[in-house]
C-alpha cells in the first residue's frame, strides 16, 4: 500500500509538530488554532496593524517631502509645479492621508511608548487607550484641516 | 515505531544559536527606535505647524523661512530623526513578512539604502536653501 500523505517523511521539522496519532492509532494532522480570519477583531488587532500600514505609507509619504524641499532648493519654476501639485485634488487628497496616518501613528506611538514603561496592558486600559487613540487621531486631522483651510 | 514521524533534537540550544548574530547589541535597534519615535514627538508637531504656516506661501516665503537657524536646524532634525526611524521600521516590517531568503536581503538593503539617499536629498535641499 502507497503511503498516505501524511507517512510521507517530514521536510521541515516543524511539521512534525503537527502530525499525531489519534486513540485508533491512525495518523492525523493536528487541528489548527482559528485563524485570523475568524476572529472578530478586537480594536487593539485593528490599531496594531494600522500602526504599522501608517508607517509604511508615512514612508512613501517622504517622497512627497523630499519633492517639496528639493523644488524649493531648485528654482521657481519647479516650486511652482510642486505647490500646484500639492494644491491639486489629488495632492490635497494625498495631504489628507498624510496627516490622518502621522497623527494615528504619532499617538498610537505614545500608546507604544506608555506600554514599553510597562503601564497599561490591563483589560479595559488597553481599550481605552486604543479609542483615545481614534478619537484624537479625529480631532487632530480635522482640526488641522479646517485651521489649514481657514489660513490658506 | 518506524515511519512516525520526528524531529531530531540533538542539536543543544547553543548550537542552534550560533551564526545568529552577537548578543551585544540586541537592544540598540529597539532603544534607537523608541529614542527616534520620541524625539519625532514635538518635531511633528512643530512641523505639521509649520506647513500650516506656509501653506500656498511663495518660494521667497519658503526660503525666508528654511534660512532662519533655527528652522532649519529643526527641519535638520526632523530628517535625521524620520529617516533613520522609517529604516528601522521598514526592517522590521520586512524581517517580518518577507520570508524568501534573497527577497528579504534585497529589500531590506533597498529600504535602507533609499532611505539613507532620500535622507541625504533632502537634508542637502535645506542646505542649499539656507546657508
Amino acid at each position: 500500500m502507497a503511503p498516505t500523505e501524511l507517512e510521507r517523511p517530514v521536510k521541515d521539522v516543524r511539521e512534525a509538530l503537527m502530525v499525531a496519532r489519534n486513540t485508533n492509532g491512525q495518523l492525523v494532522r493536528r487541528p489548527l488554532s482559528p485563524h485570523v480570519q475568524i476572529y472578530r477583531w478586537p480594536i487593539s488587532m485593528a490599531l496594531s496593524i494600522l500602526h504599522r500600514v501608517t508607517g509604511v505609507a508615512l514612508g512613501v509619504g517622504t517622497l512627497l517631502l523630499t519633492w517639496w524641499l528639493v523644488a524649493a532648493a531648485s528654482s521657481d519654476a519647479a516650486f511652482a509645479t510642486a505647490q500646484a501639485f500639492i494644491g491639486s485634488a489629488l495632492g490635497l487628497l494625498l495631504l489628507f492621508g498624510w496627516s490622518f496616518a502621522l497623527f494615528f501613528h504619532l499617538y498610537s506611538g505614545v500608546r507604544h511608548l506608555v506600554w514599553d514603561a510597562g503601564i497599561g496592558f490591563e483589560s479595559p486600559a488597553y481599550n481605552i487607550t486604543g479609542w483615545a487613540v481614534v478619537i484624537a487621531t479625529g480631532v487632530s486631522t480635522i482640526l488641522v484641516w479646517l485651521i489649514g483651510l481657514a489660513v490658506w | 515505531m518506524a515511519g512516525v514521524p520526528h524531529i531530531d533534537m540533538l542539536r543543544s540550544p547553543l548550537a542552534r544559536a550560533r551564526g545568529l548574530g552577537s548578543a551585544k547589541a540586541g537592544s540598540t535597534h529597539w532603544r534607537m527606535q523608541r529614542t527616534t519615535g520620541l524625539a519625532l514627538l514635538p518635531l511633528s508637531f512643530w512641523f505639521i505647524f509649520s506647513a500650516i504656516h506656509l501653506a500656498g506661501a511663495s518660494r521667497q516665503a519658503v526660503v525666508d523661512w528654511l534660512s532662519a537657524p533655527l528652522p532649519m536646524v529643526l527641519m535638520l532634525a526632523l530628517i535625521v530623526a524620520t529617516f533613520h526611524h522609517l529604516q528601522m521600521g521598514l526592517q522590521v516590517v520586512i524581517e517580518d513578512y518577507v520570508h524568501q531568503e534573497a527577497a528579504k536581503i534585497v529589500s531590506l538593503l533597498l529600504a535602507r539604502g533609499l532611505s539613507w539617499l532620500l535622507a541625504l536629498v533632502c537634508i542637502v535641499s535645506v542646505l542649499k536653501i539656507g546657508l
